[in-house]
């Protein structure tokens, strides 16, 4: 995750305390990982403003059922179904189990 | 209806412009000696030439043989990889540098007193753009302690060779402008002379126009040359048309973030099929800003940086000569404003209305060129394979439209795709590198019909949420005789 990209959900963070959700729209597993990693225990490559900081949101990506169930059906058909067809979504959720086991957050 | 008469693809190899980019200057504005951290990531010229996709850049590899590649390709070097190809060349950094100096006119640009000589040695000789072409000459250089006078009490940039050395330095163009900062002229002047190279190569392809026959020009280039009352004021294709010679030309600027070429070229067509002129020129010179854009992804993962070119392309928009590339303005996929940002519309805008506004599909395209990122150079950084995924996705709306099986996607992408080779050059990389093979394969090879997309992101300006893109449909001449 970019240095901006880390303070901006830092910022956010700090301003709306615990009512935060992290929602993931990332590509593929390695890129759901370190985000998602990034979110929860802190900047892995110890470079941006989460270095450290382990804020332990919880995080979601927009191909699990519990975010598909609660978004209308033609919204999700409009917006992610065709991504959800044309990449690895069992990688990508597996790389999102890995980082939540490491974190042990939701 | 218009045609694509030729084309021309450039890259200039220019590893020690790399701590210039935009994003080395940012992460490396605390380190002391820039060049020292970025040199053991940094190619010479002859790893850059042997670079598999540099090669497929300027025609001289196909983009099926670049699949069929061992990857990494930067651990595969071709054997007896040429410097040009059908469509262009890879020119070294020592030439580039002689060749930004004859494209700066108001004398800002200084290179020192050995370069400057071995610049000028080395272009003088150069088939295309050598002394006898009409080209500005190469300015002889300046002395060390004025290069450093320059730097020091003049807010000059400095330009330090991979090797350390201080090889010139880019004087700003007014003392309290932030739109004339050395680096600011630095960025367009690339962009100038990468533009100007990609014209002159264009110039020489066989049965292209004559400089002097030029009489309109379109740059699509990245770079909003202006100053501070009008920092996008233009007219980068006026000042290349200049350098190039073209002295009966006039022209002017289009922008649309990385769609602009697509913008440029559909323009093009319709200024041609108007009447208004027998052929345009549409060109674009290299990105400054974004060499090593991802430059810490290749420091982390022990690669060199394969951010170290500049590219340039030109296009020679024609009248129909029964023989060329068919531009389709009757198949022109448009993003409309109330196309909105969902994937799914966004797709149908671009490939499936245009072509079944004309009775085609998917299925009738044989080649579709996107971006086409090299995926070595976002990969390491986490970027993803930009072009597999849209590729993924593009077969992913052939699902939709139940044109192929959910289980023909991998098929959809290996024959219809192709693997990313474009230098992470923004509006470059979005589809163009494609067209000179597109060019080929629609004349001699065995294409009928290809599509070309460009999407910009519009809100990178932070004027509108929006994303833009354009379509084009090229076909093969042939295919429409007696249609018209």
């Amino acid at each position: 995750m970019g240095l901006e990209d880390q303070a901006a959900v830092k910022r956010v963070a700090d301003e709306h305390g615990s009512g935060v959700v992290v929602l993931l729209g990332t590509p593929d597993a390695e890129s759901t990982q370190t985000l998602a990693q990034t979110v929860v225990a802190g900047d892995p490559s110890y470079a941006g403003p989460l270095a450290g900081v382990p804020l332990g949101l919880p995080v979601f990506h927009v191909f699990e059922p519990e975010v598909r169930d609660q978004v209308p059906a033609d919204v999700y058909e409009a917006q992610v179904a065709l991504m959800e067809m044309s990449l690895d979504r069992d990688a990508i959720l597996a790389g999102l189990r890995e980082a939540r086991r490491a974190g042990a957050t939701p | 209806m218009p045609v694509i008469r030729a084309v021309s693809l450039v890259l200039a190899h220019v590893p020690s412009l790399v701590r210039l980019g935009s994003k080395p200057l940012r992460v490396l504005r605390e380190v002391e000696q820039p060049i020292e951290y970025l040199r053991p990531h940094l190619r010479d010229w002859d790893a850059a030439r042997a670079y598999a996709p540099n090669q497929v850049f300027i025609g001289n590899l196909g983009v099926d043989d670049l699949a069929a590649r061992p990857t990494p390709w930067h651990r595969h070097p071709l054997v007896d990889a040429g410097r040009f190809g059908p469509d262009g060349e890879i020119m070294p950094e020592h030439e580039f540098l002689g060749l930004l100096a004859t494209c700066d006119g108001f004398d800002l640009f200084a290179l020192d007193g050995e370069v400057a000589e071995g610049a000028r040695g080395a272009l003088d000789a150069h088939p295309l753009v050598g002394r006898e072409s009409g080209r500005p000459p190469v300015p002889a250089g300046v002395t060390a302690a004025l290069l450093r006078e320059r730097i020091e009490r003049h807010r000059a940039v400095p330009l330090v060779g991979a090797d350390g050395r201080l090889l010139g330095a880019m004087l700003p163009g007014h003392d309290e402008d932030d739109t004339l900062t050395g680096q600011v002229l630095l960025e367009n002047l690339a962009c100038k002379a990468t533009a100007a190279l990609a014209l002159r190569h264009l110039l020489a392809q066989p049965g292209a126009i004559a400089a002097s026959n030029v009489r309109y020009v379109i740059n699509c280039g990245e770079e909003a040359v202006g100053d501070r009352y009008q920092r996008g004021g233009g007219n980068v294709a006026k000042a290349v048309a200049e350098w190039a010679g073209c002295g009966r030309a006039t022209g002017s600027d289009v922008k649309a973030f990385c769609s602009g070429p697509m913008h440029a070229l559909m323009i093009a067509g319709a200024l041609v099929r108007s009447g208004l002129y027998d052929d345009v020129m549409v060109l674009a010179g290299g990105s400054l800003a974004k060499l090593g854009m991802k430059f810490q992804g290749h420091v982390k993962h022990a690669m060199p940086i394969v951010e170290d070119v500049l590219a340039g392309f030109a296009a020679q928009v024609s009248r129909d000569d029964g023989v060329s590339p068919v531009l389709r303005l009757d198949a022109i996929g448009r993003h409309e404003v109330a196309s909105g940002s969902a994937p799914l519309a966004i797709m149908k805008a671009l490939y499936s209305e245009p072509l079944g506004r004309v009775g085609l599909t998917l299925l009738d395209v044989d080649r579709f060129s996107l971006e086409l990122h090299n995926p070595e150079a976002t990969e390491p950084a986490g970027s993803g394979n930009v072009p597999l995924n849209n590729y993924r996705t593009l077969a992913s709306l052939a699902v939709v439209e139940k044109l192929i099986a959910r289980e023909g996607i991998e098929e959809f992408v290996r024959t219809r795709g192709m693997p990313g080779f474009s230098p992470t050059q923004g509006h470059i990389a979005s589809a163009i590198p494609y067209l000179g093979h597109a060019r080929r394969g629609l004349t001699d090879g065995d294409l009928t019909r290809t599509m070309f997309a460009g999407k910009g992101s519009l809100f990178l300006g932070r004027m509108t949420q929006l994303p833009d893109g354009l379509s084009l449909v090229l076909e093969r001449n042939e295919s429409r005789a007696g249609a018209d």
